[in-house]
C-alpha cells in the first residue's frame, strides 16, 4: 500500500511542474474566481428566498425512485 | 471486446409548490402537461407492455423483497429527441434517450434541465389558480427523503452478474469524490449520531445494502433490477442508483464516462493488480461521503487500508492500460474515451493536491467554496439555516434563482448543442428511429417505449414495431428508409418486406 501510494505520488510529481502553475492561490485565475465569489456574496441575500428558515422547512419531498 | 456502452440518465427532480395545493403528483402532472401541450405540442403515451422491474439480475427473487411498485397510470410522454418525460412517484422525471457516449449523455442531461425550465415557464402561463412551481435538480429534501438520479449502461449478457458486482462496487464507493453534489448536514442514522457539517454527496447516507432489488427502501449499492429493455439473451442494462444528480458538466461527464469504462473492463475481464474489494462497502460509502479531507483510509477485504483516491488511482491506471491495449471503440464517438481518461486523471490530480482547485469542475467543491465564503463573511456556524437555504438553492432550476448558474463552472457543451438535443435524438442508437418517427408522424404513433413503437394506421389492428437492439434504428440504418417513406403505412410495409 505505502509503496503503491509512493509510486503514484512520484508519478504525479512528474506532471507537477505544469499542474502547479495552473492553480496557485495568488494567480490571476484564482483572483478572478475569488472576485466572482465576492460579487455573488454581495448579492446573495437578494437571490436567497426571504425567510431561510421557513423556506428550508417548507421544502418537503416524497421519497422517489 | 466490450460492446458499446450505450448509456442514459434518469433524473427525478424535486418539486415545490408555492401558493396553493402542495400535492406534488398534481404539480408534476401540470408541469408535464404544460410542456407537452404548450411547447412540444404533442402527447404520445407510454406503453408498459414489456416492463418488468421486479426481475432480479441474480436470477432469483429474495424472499420478502418486493418488486418496486410501478405507477403505470400517471402522466407519461415521449419527446422527439427520444426522451421520456413523466411523473414518477411524486416527482417529474426526465429520462434521456439512449446515448452512445458520456459526452452525448451529458448533452441530453442538460437538455432535460432545459425541458424542466420550460415546463415551469409554460405552467406559469397556463395555471390560473396562483400556484407557482419550483423544480430542483437535487436528491434529498434534507429531512430524510431521497429521490434518485439513475444511470443505465448496456452490458453484454455474457458477463456474469457476480463479476459486475465485485468489479463495480469499489468504483461506486470511491467515485463519490468527483460525483458528489455536496450537502449541508446529514439526515439519517448512517453516521451513528455523529455530527456532519458538510458531506460530499446527497445520496450516500441513504444506502444500506451491498446488492439488492430495492430502490426506495434499504437502497443497495448495486441494484439488481434486470429489465434490459432489449433482447434479454444478448443484453443486460445495469441500473445504477448510487449517483447524485449533477449540475457541473465535468461531474456528469466523468460520472458516466468513468463508469462506462470500468464496466467495459469488467466485460473484458480485466484483472486489476491490487484487489480493490472493500471490507464493508456500505460503511465505506458513508465514510467517503463525510470525509472532506479525502485522506481517511478505508478498510479493505484483505486487511489493508486505502483511501478513496488510492482506489480511484488504481482504477484509472488499469483503465489507461486497458485503453492502450484494447482501444476505446466501446466508449462512443472518436475522442470521447480519451477525454474521459484525460479528465479523470486531471481531477484525481486536483483532488490529491488541493480539492478546492476544482471549484469550476465539481459540484461538491463549488458548493463548499460558496458555503465557506458565506460563513466567513457572516461569521455563522454550520447549523445556520441560511446555509441549508444556499444548499437547496444551488439546485434551484429557475434561472433567476439558481446559485449554480451564478458560479462560473466549466462548460463542455454549448447552448446551441443543448437546444438541438431538446428536439433531435442521438444519431447512433435506436432513439433516432423513435424520435424521428415521432417528429414525422406524431398523429400515427400512439404509444412508444424503450423497445417498441406502436402505430395506428387507421386500419385495425394497431401495429407494433419492436426495437430489441439499442444499436439498431440509428441514423445510418434508417434515414434512407424514413426519407423514402411518405407515410407510416409505407414505412411499415418496407420494414416487413
Amino acid at each position: 500500500m505505502a509503496e503503491r501510494e509512493l509510486k503514484r505520488k512520484s508519478g504525479t510529481t512528474d506532471r507537477g511542474a505544469e499542474a502547479v502553475e495552473e492553480v496557485p492561490a495568488g494567480s490571476a485565475k484564482g483572483e478572478k474566481l475569488k472576485a466572482e465569489l465576492d460579487d455573488l456574496l454581495d448579492e446573495i441575500d437578494e437571490v436567497l428566498e426571504d425567510n431561510a428558515e421557513e423556506f428550508v422547512r417548507n421544502y418537503v419531498q416524497k421519497g422517489g425512485e | 471486446m466490450s460492446i458499446p456502452k450505450v448509456c442514459g440518465i434518469e433524473t427525478e427532480y424535486g418539486i415545490h409548490v408555492m401558493h396553493g395545493d402542495p400535492n406534488p403528483i398534481a404539480a408534476s402532472s401540470v408541469l408535464i402537461n404544460a410542456y407537452a401541450q404548450e411547447i412540444a405540442r404533442q402527447q404520445v403515451g407510454w406503453d408498459f407492455e414489456d416492463e418488468s422491474p421486479g426481475n432480479d439480475a441474480r436470477g432469483f427473487a429474495l424472499e420478502g423483497s418486493l418488486p418496486p411498485q410501478v405507477e403505470t397510470h400517471l402522466l407519461n410522454t415521449v419527446l422527439t429527441d427520444g426522451a421520456r418525460f413523466y411523473v414518477d412517484h411524486a416527482h417529474p422525471e426526465f429520462s434521456t434517450p439512449e446515448c452512445l457516449d458520456a459526452m452525448e449523455c451529458l448533452r441530453y442531461d442538460r437538455a432535460g434541465e432545459l425541458v424542466l425550465i420550460r415546463s415551469m415557464e409554460a405552467a406559469d402561463r397556463v395555471v390560473t389558480d396562483g400556484r407557482r412551481f419550483v423544480v430542483y435538480k437535487n436528491n434529498s429534501d434534507g429531512k430524510g427523503n431521497s429521490y434518485g438520479c439513475h444511470e443505465n449502461y448496456l452490458m453484454d449478457r455474457a458477463a456474469p452478474f457476480s463479476r459486475i458486482v465485485e468489479g463495480v462496487t469499489p468504483h461506486f464507493v470511491t467515485r463519490q469524490v468527483f460525483t458528489g453534489a455536496g450537502k449541508v448536514g446529514s439526515e439519517t442514522t448512517a453516521f451513528d449520531g455523529e455530527p456532519v457539517d458538510f458531506q460530499l454527496t446527497q445520496r450516500a447516507e441513504f444506502f444500506e445494502e451491498r446488492v439488492g432489488l430495492e430502490t426506495t427502501l434499504k437502497r443497495p449499492i448495486v441494484n439488481t433490477r434486470d429489465e434490459p429493455h432489449a433482447d434479454p439473451h444478448r443484453y443486460r442494462r445495469l441500473h445504477v442508483i448510487v449517483g447524485d444528480a449533477n449540475l457541473a458538466e465535468v461531474a456528469t461527464f466523468l460520472k458516466v464516462g468513468t463508469t462506462a469504462l470500468v464496466l467495459a473492463m469488467i466485460e473484458d475481464d480485466v484483472t486489476i493488480p491490487r484487489s480493490l474489494g472493500l471490507a464493508d462497502p456500505v460503511r465505506a460509502m458513508h465514510e467517503v461521503s463525510r470525509d472532506r479531507t479525502l485522506r481517511r483510509p478505508l478498510l479493505m477485504e484483505d486487511g489493508s487500508t486505502a483511501t478513496a483516491l488510492a482506489v480511484q488511482w488504481e482504477l484509472y491506471t488499469a483503465a489507461r492500460a486497458y485503453a492502450d491495449s484494447n482501444g476505446l471503440a466501446c466508449m462512443g464517438d472518436a475522442g470521447v474515451g480519451e477525454e474521459v481518461l484525460r479528465r479523470w486523471e486531471a481531477v484525481l490530480d486536483g483532488l490529491e493536491g488541493d480539492p478546492m482547485s476544482l471549484a469550476r469542475q465539481l459540484d461538491w467543491v463549488a458548493k463548499l467554496q460558496l458555503l465557506e465564503a458565506y460563513r466567513e463573511r457572516q461569521g455563522c456556524g454550520w447549523d445556520d439555516q441560511r446555509l441549508a437555504a444556499i444548499d437547496l438553492q444551488y439546485h434551484d432550476l429557475r434561472p433567476e434563482r439558481s446559485l449554480f448558474r451564478r458560479l462560473d463552472t466549466e462548460r463542455l457543451v454549448d447552448d446551441a448543442a443543448v437546444e438541438r438535443a431538446v428536439v433531435e435524438p442521438p444519431r447512433g442508437t435506436r432513439a433516432w428511429f423513435r424520435g424521428r418517427c415521432l417528429s414525422k408522424w406524431p398523429a400515427s404513433v400512439v404509444t412508444a417505449n424503450w423497445d417498441s413503437l406502436v402505430f395506428d394506421l387507421g386500419t385495425d389492428p394497431l401495429r407494433r414495431v419492436p426495437m430489441m437492439d439499442p444499436l439498431r434504428g440509428t441514423a445510418d440504418h434508417v434515414d434512407e428508409l424514413l426519407e423514402r417513406s411518405a407515410s407510416p403505412a409505407e414505412l411499415l410495409d418496407r420494414l416487413s418486406s
